[in-house]
């Protein structure tokens, strides 16, 4: 039969033939290869693989653009190779069969084929010149050891790449210092920095009868001593930080440096049941935490304000990723967890801000803030999700408004596009600071909620929500006080707004049938599937908002909201702490389905359930059931609509 | 439709083509969804009187081109019309290998599938197949099309309502190299360049969805 014309393949085999190995390569078989090409697109900085992902079907050539690939060894980043036209890369793991030793990424915007590995393989079997060609590749390192022209490196120095192993300590209880050296109140602060010269420590604790009163460090003889504001004659008890943070004795690493990240202290100490009235055992210092090597929050925070890309940032949210996995498996309660990955969440986005600013090269016109929204603002995310964010600019004159306006924007699309770049996909409902409608000045922002407040129909509620969920990441605090405080001050001027809530709200089903069977997708890809986030999850979020906000309380955060509720509430202390109980299981389970299956969670398959973890579900449907029927009573949801 | 007689049995591609595009299942998550970019090269732009003399068309899903699913055929007409072979280059006697219409239309719709169409002025290449079809007592086409001229306006509001935009503009606009411009196949790669470009522009800022996609492309679908 006479071929078809195939003008597309045929014009591909035009390109391919021009570089190595392809041009060894006889026309009928390199026109099967170009028959079977991916083209691919990417924009510049797109990543095309990360190092360690595992191989794709495909080793990829350059066809227009420019391709940079690099590598992350002892924290920093590498540049192994710039690729350009007609360029291989990504071959060496498909042959090695291993994972790709380095990540690959978009220099500028590109367009690069990808060739079927399988394919390729059999050419590498069937024509002895283009194994000849790889094995001199290899052996010397370069693109194409026949010619003089091309010096490049096709495949990274092996030599020089060690896989890094991933452990987890911070699982691990931590090391400290046992049987510290301690002084008393009066001791003169001469004396004790002879001890602590002669003991070669950087701190001393200054307790009666074991029990930690409080602490000095080199930095308060630097800056009450050294700057004259006492004397060395002087007793302890002048200059100690007091009191001391405490913890018993089997805190855990990750533990540790959230106390640390927390209370912005270099030294914890270590007491018999972990409070400031019981006996000193030891001391945590900065230094016993950073003896210990791996991934820990810390460093990663560290590494992430030194990153100067979004692909370094995506590594090291990678690393992240592994981290919540570690937590998971070893049962670290939920709530630190959340906060670690937040906290990592969060200096992400203020890297990717800063980073933004210095591409435009020039500063922001008037004060602003970064604001997280949804999930993200209430500091509860685990998984990598969608980016729900928004920004608040200061108020300014109309003919300055508009110029403005366009730099907050152009920032706020660089910021998405890095976060996109580490993970965080776009919001599909566009609730992004980049959207203009999201990216407004406080009097614009007070004036849109009061429009939402006021007029609470079920869309606008519906479509507000997520944003009475909002949280500073990056910017001025005072201006986000500002807009938070009118927003609790307008609700408690229209409380019939949070009847209309409550109605909303209580529209999720509940997560039980009528038998008691959970409730499950009819219909769709997740038919089957149930839903834990819209029928279990979310109930518990929407509950501890609509009180929260009755409340006037300036909190997101789940878990808190109802540990303020059980004080402000304590007649209905049992009923808040079952829900946040009950918020703290479904989160921990939908973050290790969502960690099991790679994917967000959402979906629950019922049939996959082991008899105990059906129940374990169930048991966090009462306080659903109970916490609703609170709502209905308390906002008086029948006696509107 | 008093001029397209409803018969009882459709050739069995017909119905498959209905059932398939009126059954599937692909069409609410992106990343399955099957785009098949397609171009015409015609012997003029009347849709009675002119024919087509080629389909050239390129599969994308999930953001990647692929050649491998990919379609071109030449048509048999006695049309003829020696001013556009200036542009598309088919001669009548060309050497090429040409397939009468009807078995290049059976082929085209076997390929289509329950894919969604992307073309450039896809009015255009739809209104000269369904004319195809007609002559055969068939279409029209039912599948969800779209198109990159409006995708684009959608996307620069400045624009909106008061310009077309030419292949030529938005390879220029997209630092598109042009080659085999005006092949059928070689207009459906580049168009297909230029639906990628625009679906990742498109994402930054809505919603990356078929629905939504389609409502771009205001007289189409209605």
């Amino acid at each position: 039969m006479a071929s078809m014309k195939n003008t597309i393949a045929e014009r591909i085999l035009d390109f391919l033939k021009n570089y190595p190995p392809f041009n060894l390569i006889p026309k009928e078989t390199l026109l099967e290869v170009a028959k079977n090409v991916e083209i691919n697109y990417f924009e510049k900085d797109q990543i095309i693989f990360s190092q360690n992902d595992t191989p794709h079907e495909h080793l990829y050539m350059v066809y227009e653009g420019v391709i940079r690939l690099y590598r992350f060894a002892e924290g920093k980043k590498h540049i192994v190779d710039i690729c350009d036209e007609g360029d291989l890369f990504g071959l060496r793991p498909l042959i090695m069969k291993e994972n790709y030793l380095m990540g690959a990424s978009a220099n500028e915007e590109s367009i690069v084929y990808g060739i079927p590995i399988n394919l390729f393989n059999d050419i590498i079997l069937n024509i002895p010149k283009v194994s000849q060609f790889l094995i001199a590749s290899f052996a010397t390192n370069t693109r194409d050891p026949f010619s003089e022209k091309h010096k490049g490196k096709l495949f990274a120095n092996i030599k020089a790449i060690k896989k890094v192993e991933n452990t987890f300590i911070e699982t691990q209880s931590a090391k400290y210092t046992k049987n510290p050296i301690t002084c008393n109140p009066k001791t003169t602060i001469q004396e004790a920095a002879i001890r602590m010269t002669t003991n070669v420590i950087n701190s001393i604790v200054i307790a009666v009868d074991k029990i930690p009163l409080g602490i000095i460090t080199d930095k308060d003889i630097r800056t009450k001593i050294g700057t004259g504001i006492f004397k060395i004659t002087d007793p302890v008890e002048l200059i100690m930080v007091s009191p001391v943070i405490t913890f018993p004795e089997n805190i855990t690493v990750a533990e540790a440096q959230i106390a640390r990240l927390k209370h912005k202290v270099s030294h914890l100490c270590i007491t018999k049941d972990g409070t400031n009235n019981s006996e000193l055992v030891g001391i945590l210092t900065e230094h016993d935490l950073n003896l210990i090597q791996g991934n820990n929050p810390l460093l990663l925070i560290k590494e992430i304000k030194c990153a100067k890309d979004a692909e370094t940032l995506k590594y090291i949210r990678s690393k992240a990723a592994e981290l919540t996995k570690g937590y998971i498996e070893q049962e670290i309660p939920i709530y630190f967890v959340t906060k670690v990955i937040s906290e990592i969440n969060t200096a992400i986005t203020k890297a990717a801000i800063e980073l933004s600013i210095k591409e435009i090269g020039k500063k922001p016109p008037v004060e602003y803030s970064w604001l997280a929204v949804g999930s993200q603002g209430r500091k509860e995310q685990l998984l990598m999700t969608d980016q729900d964010n928004a920004l608040v600019f200061e108020n300014v004159e109309d003919s300055e408004y508009d110029g403005v306006k366009a730099y907050f924007l152009k920032l706020a699309t660089k910021v998405t596009e890095k976060l996109n770049i580490v993970g965080f996909e776009y919001c599909p409902a566009n609730i992004m600071a980049s959207n203009p409608k999201w990216c407004l000045s406080k009097r614009e922002w007070k004036h849109q909620f009061k429009e939402w407040i006021k007029d609470p129909i079920p869309e606008k509620i519906l479509l507000s929500i997520i944003f009475y969920d909002f949280e500073l990441i990056y910017g001025n605090k005072e201006l986000y006080n500002q807009v938070a405080k009118s927003v609790l001050k307008l609700i408690k001027k229209n409380q019939i707004f949070l009847s209309f809530l409550g109605k909303v709200t209580l529209d999720n089903p509940p997560p039980l049938g009528f038998f008691k069977q959970f409730l499950v997708e009819q219909d769709g890809e997740n038919k089957d599937n149930f839903d834990i986030k819209s029928r279990a999850i979310r109930p518990l979020v929407d509950a501890a908002r609509i009180f929260s906000l009755y409340h006037g309380l300036q909190i997101n955060n789940t878990i808190a909201r109802y540990k303020k509720m059980m004080e402000v509430e304590p007649q209905n202390k049992d009923l808040f702490e079952s829900c946040s109980n009950a918020f703290k299981i479904l989160l921990t389970f939908r973050t290790s389905q969502g960690l099991a299956n790679n994917d967000s969670g959402k979906f629950v398959d019922i049939n996959s359930l082991s008899k105990a973890d059906r129940l374990k579900l169930k048991s966090c449907f009462n306080p659903i059931k109970n916490v609703q029927e609170a709502i209905k009573i308390r906002f008086k949801t029948t006696q509107i609509g | 439709m008093l001029g397209l007689f409803k018969r009882k049995n459709f050739p069995k591609y017909w119905q498959d083509y209905i059932d398939k595009v009126s059954n599937s299942e692909k069409y609410s998550n992106y990343e399955n969804i099957r785009f098949v970019v397609l171009d015409t090269e015609t012997t003029g732009f009347d849709y009675e009187n002119d024919r087509m003399l080629c389909i050239g068309a390129v599969a994308i899903q999930n953001n990647k081109i692929l050649v491998t699913d990919s379609f071109e055929v030449y048509i048999k007409q006695e049309v003829f019309n020696k001013e556009t072979v200036k542009i598309h280059g088919i001669r009548k006697n060309g050497d090429e290998i040409k397939i009468s219409e009807e078995e290049a239309l059976i082929q085209f719709i076997e390929y289509l599938d329950d894919a969604v169409i992307v073309a450039h002025h896809t009015a255009f290449d739809l209104n000269m197949i369904n004319t195809a079809l007609k002559r055969i007592n068939l279409g029209p086409i039912i599948s969800k099309q779209l198109d990159t001229n409006y995708i684009y306006k959608k996307l620069s509001p400045n624009n909106r309502y008061n310009k077309v935009f030419s292949l030529d503009d938005l390879c220029r606009r997209f630092n598109i190299t042009m080659h085999d411009r005006h092949t059928a196949s070689g207009d459906a790669l580049l168009t297909a360049f230029v639906f990628l470009k625009l679906t990742n522009q498109y994402k930054k800022n809505n919603a990356l969805n078929i629905q939504d996609l389609v409502k771009t492309n205001y007289h189409l679908n209605s």
